[in-house]
């Protein structure tokens, strides 16, 4: 193993999120270019340049737009009835939705990066596959599973039992949509922990679940927290999938994002922006949030790196 | 045959995580997924081509390749200036900016649609600057492309950016010391390093945009033949109750992102060995 693998946690197929978790490499003095001044300059031009149209004014407009007609509209949006069960439904989407996803992260990361058995790639795979269907297919195959047309559609209407077009199937979908995103932060973390500290509390005999609570959770706990804002601003922002088995009653299962659809689709475009807003902060708290866990995981690893010489936890 | 390849392992728990995780990943993902493919099953296969193949759906495909390949492709041109700019160059907000890189993954998509649609209909910030080129962005495959730009604009960032951070600088100090020219040291040192990244951040940002739902209605007007991208058709199937309409183009797009998913996992093998002789 050469050196530039030790400084860098295995990487995860598939998954960007992940990269950015180890991004923490060595920043060395810029000094690129160092012939062509000009060309620094250019390229800086460059990439901020298309940054701010296709990020910054779009950011900017949400606001500016929410706010044309004044504070009063603005407030009237926010404050109505319906906007408020919006929020409160999506609250509680994401209430059921990342626990769930975080239990489950934590049990798959355990076997996916404690051990080594066959078939591992392709349940990493497996894991992966919300993140390939588009949204719209995530909502399509719980209207195929649950629907009327379906072979259990008849059994859940005889039994009064309401999952589509009602806050189980907005649930359901959003814990689909959201699956992959806590065990694909945690994976790279507990791979680059290694075994060592867990086998030597199994040595000293501590119980598998002392180990878990003493050892393993402090040391992943950033990522955990990290995986645990992804998967959030998911569950609270996503629409598509949403849309397809919301069934749009408004009051009573519209979330946010759809509330937003539909006040723009009626033309009442300074109150779409309005409650748009709201998502578009939570979008910024959750940047704000993940750059700083960011910072906390680089001089975790940094501090674990200077107590043992060298890069803590060597891949397995 | 055991499952497990190194008994050695002191530390408990493999059988009860495995079977857990097995049955939520079933439960949540796998059975739901497989009703697509039975409900192909209900449809004789001449239907299925029918309502796969349309004139509709293949305008629906072309549309949705195309403005995907044209939205990566740039991303993958500026995703590179913006990942070295990050990397090599410091200039005040640099921290901001590389925050701001992810913000199409945590703003929601409905948000990125109307704010999209707005700046660049006619009488927008942008667009009314476009217009007087006679360019027409909101409810045109233009429009389509600038939203898929948009949310594919953190893949190639990301995945190039760790690359770059890992250069070893003297190679392109050796490459200009025995002569090379600046693009020589770029087009022969630096680019063949950074291919594999390059390529799978692309791939990424593809994948994505084939599948985007949200952030392209909006802006899209679609309209029939011309602008409606697969995932819209699929939602026009299931608005008339048309479930098999909408799960044969399903399967069609669910073979798409499965190839893709096939490719960027083995580009990433290819891409590993690369970085690690």
């Amino acid at each position: 193993m050469n050196d530039s693998d030790m400084q860098r946690p295995p990487t995860v197929p598939g998954h960007p999120w992940g990269v950015a978790l180890r991004t923490f490499a060595r920043r060395r003095g810029a000094v690129v270019l160092r012939s062509w001044p000009w060309g620094r300059w250019i390229l800086i031009a460059m990439a901020l340049t298309f940054l701010a149209v296709f990020l910054v004014v779009p950011l900017v407009a949400v606001f500016v737009e929410a706010m044309k007609k004044g504070w009063a509209v603005y407030w009237a949006a926010v404050s109505e009835p319906a906007a408020w069960s919006a929020v409160k439904l999506t609250l509680l989407v994401a209430a059921i939705a990342v626990p769930l996803n975080l239990a489950f992260g934590i049990v798959a990361s355990w076997c996916i990066a404690k051990f080594e058995f066959r078939g591992r790639n392709i349940l990493l795979a497996l894991i992966d596959i919300p993140f390939s269907v588009s949204p719209v297919i995530s909502g399509l195959i719980f209207v195929l599973l649950f629907g009327a047309q379906s072979r259990l559609g008849p059994w859940l209407a005889a039994h009064d039992i309401k999952l589509l077009f009602a806050v189980p199937g907005i649930v359901l979908v959003t814990v689909f949509v959201t699956f992959p995103f806590v065990v694909r932060e945690l994976i790279p973390v507990m791979e680059a922990q290694g075994r060592e500290e867990e086998e030597t509390a199994l040595s000293l005999g501590a119980s598998g679940w002392q180990t878990f609570l003493r050892v393993t959770l402090p040391n992943v706990k950033w990522g955990l927290l990290y995986g645990v804002i992804l998967c959030n601003a998911r569950a609270m922002g996503e629409f598509g999938a949403v849309s397809v088995v919301s069934g749009h009653i408004r009051g009573e299962t519209n979330t946010l994002p759809l509330h937003v659809e539909i006040l723009y689709n009626e033309y009442q475009f300074a109150a779409a922006f309005a409650v748009a807003s709201l998502l578009a902060l939570l979008a910024l708290v959750t940047l704000v949030l993940k750059k700083s866990l960011e910072w906390k995981v680089r001089r975790a690893l940094r501090a674990g790196q200077e107590r043992e010489g060298g890069p803590s936890g060597v891949p397995a | 045959m055991p499952l497990l390849l190194k008994r050695r392992t002191v530390i408990p728990g493999f059988g009860l995580t495995f079977g857990l995780t097995m049955f939520y990943l079933s439960l949540v993902v796998l059975i739901p997924l497989s009703t697509v493919f039975l409900k192909t099953f209900s449809s004789t296969w001449p239907e299925f081509c029918d309502a796969a193949f349309s004139p509709q759906a293949l305008a629906a495909y072309k549309l949705s390749l195309g403005a995907s390949t044209v939205g990566a492709l740039v991303n993958a041109v500026f995703g590179l200036v913006v990942a070295w700019v990050l990397v090599r160059c410091r200039f005040p907000g640099a921290s901001v900016v590389d925050a701001l890189v992810d913000l199409p993954f945590a703003l929601p998509t409905a948000v990125a649609g109307i704010a999209l649609t707005t700046i660049y209909s006619k009488n927008g910030w942008i667009g009314s600057l476009l217009s007087r080129f006679g360019i027409e962005a909101a409810f045109t495959p233009l429009g389509v492309t600038i939203a898929l730009i948009f949310i594919g604009i953190p893949f190639v960032v990301r995945t190039v950016q760790p690359v770059i951070q890992e250069l070893d600088r003297e190679y392109e100090d050796a490459a200009a010391s025995l002569g090379a020219s600046r693009w020589q040291t770029f087009a022969k040192v630096i680019l063949p390093t950074l291919w594999p990244a390059l390529l799978t951040g692309f791939a990424l940002a593809f994948a994505r945009a084939l599948g985007e739902y949200g952030s392209v209605v909006f802006i899209s007007g679609n309209i029939p033949l011309k602008t409606e991208i697969a995932p819209l058709l699929i939602m026009k199937h299931l608005e008339e109750y048309d479930y098999e309409g909408a799960t044969a183009v399903a399967v069609v797009m669910l073979a798409m992102s499965f190839a893709l998913l096939l490719a960027i996992n083995l580009l990433q093998r290819w891409s590993r060995r690369w970085q690690s002789p």
